[in-house]
């Protein structure tokens, strides 16, 4: 065990853990920031998806001991009173249904916006495409990420 | 004045008895027992509309609602929430009838409470269409009660009384808002009979309501089962056999406990549980653990279902399901007989929220929390574990991340119950992605084969054949079209033994006898020169005239108006240069839905762009959320009947994870869109989680053959395209 100081949503927190554990249990177990999910744990789903200087990044295949200094933001940090843009496309468009991948799936969007503010449908496709969504909401996700990125 | 419907209340009939305390606005995220919780309640937005204020007394009505002194109301949400939008849905349906405004109300979901109500199940689409004459008698039954008294302080007589919004109006003009009157009223009986609203009054019901754990979902504090927290709680990981058919002997747990954070490693049943004070060091000491095994029973794999299943189509049932007229003379008689065989895999239901569920077993009792769709048999199940009785077991549930059928059983919370019960603490059991496709409930293998015989033209019999591991097709089902509509006509079902755990997956049965059906009738169609849909309506049309058999299980006319609106909504009778069609149309879980899927070919591959979607399910309580369903349902079927391969290898699931040579669900890149239509009408509503995705297999493999002049028999279809994708 060792302790790491990191930087999450704006505040610097120090946690003891294994080197070898991903920042998701970090983050759910020892921080008590469970928006972001687990999905898979092997980055092929998307559902832990966290910036990590501003980078979307999956967080179950990320040990904790490789981010130290950089910024962390995760769902809970997005936005201090949900006024992200996505935030409010999504609830324009209703977006979730179990809402269980949408954290993930806003994350990674986010992370798509800093960069590119306004994509094409087939850029949002393709950057959006490591996230899955069971329910099958993804028409939804698009057409709000289009609705944000008109903001 | 319309005619209003008047209704026997059935439900709870306590009057207002109980005062509560205020429990201000956390109640918004609807979960109480996570007060416990640390996180900080959410930064909400500032919303477009101001609720009223957050009561300093709240008067419970009855088990639906309660209300409180500024007029706010609390509205109880009893069924699970899956992702089928009951929490937003069943809730405003009481509203509804409660006369008050969406914006002043929150809502709460309910624990398991058997005593108020009956049927608190996620399954089979059936909570809206089930609970409809509940929720709208709760409430009305607090409605009269209000106006009652209203009423009696005016010394009017209730008729003259005029409600909106949860404000009562007297013929001169006098107000009164129900927090005015809430205490007042608590004295008053429950009416024994309430009107209800005729449906063209409905001011919430068929207006869209945002998701009511919206914010919970935008900021990351909604709690599913998995983020459940108390203090103390332990987390633990299972290592369950390898393979169907295999038991343990023994093992090494040397390793395990030495992991930081481990605590115990202990056996119970067949399993090993490792118990640690984070998920992490719980699921590095299993990794860390070893265990002999030994072959107990067969060991199956999927080369040995494929034969299995085509063994048994060949055969007739001891009894069939469902006998008119005589195939086999038919048979005989015919210019032609055309048979075809279908079949699907096993499959997984992924849920994006693996498995998981809390336990804390007591002298007192167990307590339980988490994701489940069948809290009430759960109760059951854990109270004969434990050897307690069933008041013992409470059960709380938690949002889930999707269920599709894996959340009915509840193996998960009977191993948190057993194993909270050995280490005598609370306990979390969470599965691995890994664990949750090897110890899946799966949706069992299966095969079709369809025979028909051809006679001047027409069908003149039919020979529907099922092969099914661990179940056969229930119900009424024998009685779907086209029974009705053929002279001879026989469904015959066999119903293997496997050793492999299966169970009900979205649409249970109909998820691929929809799409083989459907299939075959598009083939059938082109065999005899007609346009597939003309051909499904003309056998409608023999359905109505002259009806065979005794009965059978669906309505004509709303079938063929949502198989009208398809061809009318997708412009099917039009074509256009390089868009290719397929039409299917199923009726499943009391909702009749017809779809047109419109495909292109692009860099040589065939895509879906576009499916248009029909669909009769009665009233549409929440519009937005319901055509979220039906894209839902839409997009999973599609996925599912081109990509879903899951092979089972040695006894063992051979896809384990999302990799890319491992399982695929569908994503953003392959999902098209989906364009729903309702038929409009005021007939009580049927559900919406299912219905969409039966057809949907039919219409894709009609709109490849279209595409590409293949026809598919074998699900997933990326296994029998030349060119993978």
């Amino acid at each position: 065990m060792a302790n790491y100081k990191i930087k999450i949503n704006g505040e610097t927190r120090t946690v003891e853990a294994d080197p070898d554990t991903p920042l998701l249990w970090v983050l759910r177990d020892s921080l008590e920031l469970r928006g972001t999910k687990y999905g898979c744990g092997v980055a092929q789903c998307g559902a832990c998806t966290v910036h990590v200087d501003g980078a979307a990044m999956r967080s179950c295949s990320l040990p904790i001991s490789q981010i130290e200094d950089q910024e962390v933001k995760t769902i809970e940090g997005l936005s201090p009173d949900l006024s992200h843009p996505l935030q409010e496309a999504w609830r324009e468009h209703d977006v979730p249904q179990c809402g269980y991948c949408q954290a993930g799936q806003i994350m990674s969007a986010a992370a798509l916006l800093a960069d590119n503010p306004s994509p094409s449908e087939k850029e949002i496709e393709s950057f959006m495409n490591g996230n899955i969504c069971r329910c099958g909401t993804y028409n939804r996700i698009k057409a709000a990420i289009q609705t944000a990125a008109k903001k | 004045m319309k005619k209003k419907n008047s209704f026997k209340t059935s439900h709870n009939r306590r009057s207002f008895i109980k005062v509560s305390a205020a429990t201000g606005g956390g109640m918004l995220i609807g979960f109480n027992l996570l007060t416990g919780c640390k996180s900080d309640p959410p930064a909400v937005a500032k919303p477009k509309v101001i609720p009223l204020p957050d009561p300093s007394q709240w008067f419970d009505i009855n088990a639906y609602l309660k209300i409180g002194d500024t007029g706010l109301v609390s509205i109880i949400s009893p069924n699970p929430e899956i992702g089928q939008n009951v929490k937003t849905s069943m809730p405003m349906i009481v509203a509804e009838e409660l006369d008050v405004a969406w914006k002043d109300v929150v809502v709460e979901q309910s624990p398991l409470n058997s005593v108020d109500f009956d049927r608190q199940v996620a399954g089979g689409s059936q909570s809206i269409r089930q609970s409809w004459t509940a929720l709208r008698q709760a409430g009305a039954t607090a409605k009269k009660i209000l106006v009652d008294t209203a009423a009696e302080r005016w010394g009017i007589d209730a008729s003259e009384c005029s409600v909106s919004e949860g404000v009562i109006t007297s013929p001169t003009g006098e107000t009164l808002k129900y927090g005015e009157l809430v205490a007042e009223a608590s004295g008053r009986e429950v009416p024994e009979e309430v009107e209800l609203k005729d449906p063209s009054e409905f001011k919430i019901i068929g207006q869209s309501q945002v998701n009511v754990d919206m914010e919970g979902i935008l900021s990351g504090t909604a709690v599913f089962g998995i983020d459940y927290r108390i203090e103390g709680m332990k987390h633990a990981v299972v290592l369950r056999p390898p393979a169907f058919g295999k038991e343990l002997v023994s093992f090494d747990d040397a390793a395990a406990k030495n992991v930081n954070g481990v605590e115990q490693v202990l056996k119970f049943g067949n399993k090993i549980a490792v118990v640690a004070n984070s998920t992490w060091a719980a699921m590095k000491g299993k990794k860390a653990l070893t265990a002999e095994w030994k072959e107990v029973g067969p060991i199956e794999d999927s080369a040995y279902h494929t034969k299995t299943l085509k063994e048994h189509l060949v055969k007739k049932a001891e009894e069939a399901r469902r006998v008119d007229g005589d195939v086999d003379a038919a048979f005989a008689q015919a210019d032609e007989v055309i048979e075809r065989i279908y079949e699907a895999p096993f499959l997984p239901h992924t849920c994006m929220e693996p498995m998981n569920f809390y336990a804390n077993v007591t002298a007192e009792g167990a307590k339980l929390v988490g994701p489940i769709q069948t809290p009430k048999w759960t109760q059951s199940k854990v109270a004969t574990l434990l050897g307690i009785e069933e008041d013992k077991v409470t059960v709380h549930m938690t949002r889930m991340g999707g269920g599709f059928g894996r959340r009915l059983y509840g193996d998960f919370a009977d191993e948190a119950a057993e194993i909270s019960s050995l280490i005598k603490a609370p306990v979390q059991v969470l599965f691995s992605r890994e664990d949750d496709m090897t110890a899946g409930t799966y949706r069992p293998g299966s095969a079709y084969r369809f025979k028909v015989g051809i006679k001047d033209g027409q069908l003149s019999s039919y020979h529907l054949t099922e092969a099914f591991f661990n179940g056969e097709m229930f119900g009424n089902m024998p009685s779907n079209f086209p029974a009705g509509a053929i002279e001879n006509y026989r469904v015959d079902c066999h119903n293997i033994e496997s050793n492999i755990t299966t169970g009900a997956w979205r649409a249970p049965y109909a998820n691929f006898l929809a799409s083989a059906e459907q299939s075959f009738f598009d083939e059938l169609a082109e065999h005899l020169g007609k346009d597939p849909i003309d051909f499904r309506l003309e056998l409608f049309a023999k359905a109505k005239e002259q009806p065979i058999g005794e009965e059978h299980n669906y309505e004509i006319d709303k079938f063929v108006n949502v198989i009208k609106m398809a061809r009318e909504k997708s412009n099917w009778d039009t074509k256009k240069t390089g868009v290719h069609k397929g039409f299917s149309a199923y009726y499943s879980h009391n909702t009749y839905v017809a779809e047109v899927a419109e495909m292109v070919i692009e860099n040589d591959l065939p895509v879906v762009k576009k499916v248009i979607c029909a669909i009769d399910c009665g009233i549409v309580v929440n519009p937005k959320a319901a055509k979220n369903q039906a894209e839902g349902g839409v997009v999973d079927g599609l996925g599912h009947a081109m990509y879903g391969q899951f092979e089972i290898e040695g006894g063992r699931a051979k896809q384990t994870n999302f990799g890319v040579a491992d399982y695929k669900l569908i994503r953003m890149m392959d999902a098209p869109e989906v364009e729903v239509h309702f038929a409009e009408n005021q007939n009580d509503p049927t559900g919406l989680g299912e219905p969409t995705l039966p057809p949907a297999g039919g219409a894709l493999s009609n709109a490849l053959y279209a595409a590409t002049g293949k026809r598919f028999y074998k699900q997933p279809f990326i296994t029998e395209m030349e060119v993978k994708g």
